[in-house]
């Protein structure tokens, strides 16, 4: 029977983006239990609803992370299009889906630069980077912003895509392509990246449909759970299969990632040739009805919920978000179970925690 | 396939009846998706979000503020989470969690500032 | 055994320029469309006051009997929604960002003063 201790990990930690605090019980360097509590990024967003109009209110949701910044910004104005009963027009759902894949290749391209970080392959992390900026100019070509873009709105987008931008995309989605395929190759066959990934943190099936874990966390697993399926935006029209593993563990995840990234540029691609012409948002009018409404939206790291109620005035009376951080914590403190210390930043890692979304 | 974000179900039950429904729902193969507080004149609105095969099931009740709930983590471990947040943030009282806090899981300031005292 | 998988671009990289731009040395590239900051232009201007009661973080000021037009440039988050409701179009969303600087700048500017209409001479 070894001696037990309790180490404190975080808030301030070397690999982690963002502060989240453990209280780790271990035994002769392997981890029992694991206590997780947050606080430190707590704004109280949700309660802003009370001062903010609901037109006002999205460039408040959108703040709510940096990473997922599109995706809390069209679930928002989804929430409140449900609640109004307006329809959006094709062009604008089109340009929200191809403005939402971008987002989801620019935050896996963040991730897999921050697990090279953790595991100390630090020439990985920077190059990763250094492809990922190529992502973040065409933002700025098409909204105005690196990180916010401020372009989806209660009814529609407020900025047009012309034919010719669409198709600079794709070209250098296409540039891209070829550093992404080097990237990969590392992360998938090499044998030093492999050795600190394969077999840790492992999550059975089971365990993951038991702690209902979301994202690419429940797809390692084994889960078919995509919300991209539910038929938001146009995803029904591009018809996409959601990329699985089984095995549960690091090594499974990062596929999983890699896979979605190169899944996410041949959607943008079949996007820019079905896109029709039209309006690019339709005219609102009038206030949130009494009623609730409760939509869903695959983000980057997984499933986020949105709820609003109306209150029949401009000021809504209750907006709820549940980040997918949020639902993978549990099954983030079920991994650490009975893994080296040195593992431990790994596992925290690879559930992606983005805490200024849970903690709004 | 299409428009299964449409779907809403929003269903109304009693706080008595709140385990055997859970219940229920676990056997049938729903996952629990998220549980929120809104304060109303009444008390106390709580929502539980349940999803299966992207379709969602949604239980709703209303408890006057002091009544005390119980906790639905015996069920769902995972719902000690949202049971803690309510627990902080709006002073909800819960029988039985399975991972209690005890206040201390949201580092606030001053206790249930979402539901001041004063 | 697959090592050294990422040789080949990190040779690359030996002998091609970085990828880092000397910032502020060599200045930065604007693209068309960027978020940098709000101008007014101040003759069209008829001080309404509707771009401020638009505004998310309450960042501007507008006395229609001084006819100033303030702006709090730290406060504004450039969403562009002064320039979407202006009913005169007055007001523009420029490419280059506000310098930084240690304390928070507040820009007025203030409509010229009118000159006095030329007498007409009357008709007879």
């Amino acid at each position: 029977m070894g001696k037990r201790t309790i180490i404190p990990f975080g808030p301030q930690h070397p690999v982690l983006p963002e502060p989240v605090h453990l209280d780790l019980v271990i035994e002769d360097e392997t981890v029992i239990e694991a206590i997780p509590s947050i606080g430190f990024i707590h704004r109280g967003l949700e309660k802003l609803v009370e001062k903010k109009e609901y037109t006002e209110m999205v460039y408040v949701i959108e703040r709510i992370c940096g990473i997922c910044s599109f995706g809390h910004g069209w679930g928002y104005c989804h929430v409140i299009e449900g609640l109004m009963g307006v329809e959006v027009p094709e062009r604008a759902e089109f340009l929200r889906t191809i403005w939402h894949e971008l987002s989801r290749i620019h935050s896996h391209i963040l991730w897999l630069g921050l697990a090279a970080d953790g595991f100390g392959f630090e020439s990985l992390f920077m190059h990763c980077w250094r492809v990922r900026e190529h992502v973040l100019d065409l933002f700025e070509k098409t909204t105005g912003g690196r990180v916010i873009f401020s372009v989806c709105k209660v009814g529609g987008v407020r900025k047009d895509i012309d034919a010719e931008t669409l198709k600079e995309i794709v070209t250098v989605l296409d540039g891209i392509k070829k550093e992404l395929n080097e990237l990969s190759d590392t992360f998938i066959n090499d044998y030093s990246v492999k050795n600190r990934l394969v077999g840790i943190g492992v999550l059975t099936k089971e365990e993951a449909t038991d702690l209902c874990a979301v994202g690419p966390v429940a797809r390692a697993s084994g889960l078919a759970q995509d919300i991209r399926l539910t038929g938001n935006g146009v995803y029904e029209k591009l018809g996409f299969e959601p990329c699985i593993e089984t095995a549960g563990d690091c090594y499974a995840r990062a596929v999983v990632r890699v896979r979605e990234i190169f899944q996410s540029i041949d959607l943008i691609k079949k996007a820019v040739e079905i896109i029709p012409e039209g309006e690019i948002a339709a005219v609102v009018k009038g206030n949130p009805p009494k009623g609730e409404f409760i939509t869903r939206m695959e983000q980057p790291r997984g499933e986020a919920f949105y709820y609003a109620k109306g209150a029949d005035s401009k000021f809504l009376e209750r907006m709820r978000v549940r980040t997918p951080t949020n639902a993978n914590i549990p099954a983030m403190v079920k991994m650490l179970q009975g893994c080296d210390l040195a593992d431990v930043p790994m596992v925290v890692l690879t559930i992606d925690p983005c805490i200024s979304c849970t903690e709004r | 396939m299409s428009e299964l974000w449409r779907i809403q179900n929003f269903i109304n039950i009693e706080p008595a009846q709140l385990i055997e429904k859970v219940q229920d729902l676990k056997a049938e193969g729903f996952r629990l998706g998220q549980a929120c507080c809104t304060k109303v004149s009444e008390g106390f609105e709580i929502l539980y979000s349940f999803d299966k095969d992207h379709v969602l099931t949604n239980l709703k009740l209303v408890i006057p503020e002091e009544e005390e709930i119980m906790s639905i983590s015996g069920i769902y471990w995972l719902a000690f989470i949202y049971e803690n947040e309510m627990q902080d943030l709006f002073g909800v009282k819960f029988k039985h969690i399975a991972l209690n806090y005890g206040g201390n899981f949201f580092k606030v300031t001053q206790p249930t500032p979402w539901n001041p005292k004063d | 055994m697959a090592a050294f998988k990422l040789g080949k671009m990190v040779m690359r990289s030996l002998f091609k320029k970085p990828a880092t731009l000397m910032y502020p040395v060599i200045p930065r590239q604007w693209q068309e469309r960027t978020r940098g900051h709000i101008e007014n232009k101040i003759e069209d201007c008829i001080f309404c006051g509707i771009c401020q009661r638009k505004c998310p973080t309450n960042a501007l000021g507008v006395d229609r009997a001084k006819k100033s037009w303030t702006i709090q440039r730290m406060q504004c988050i450039q969403c562009s929604c002064c320039v979407e409701a202006c009913p005169k179009k007055c007001l523009t969303n420029e490419n280059t960002y506000t310098t930084p600087s240690t304390e928070k700048i507040v820009d007025t500017f203030v409509a010229p003063a009118e000159e006095p209409k030329a007498e007409v001479p009357k008709a007879e």
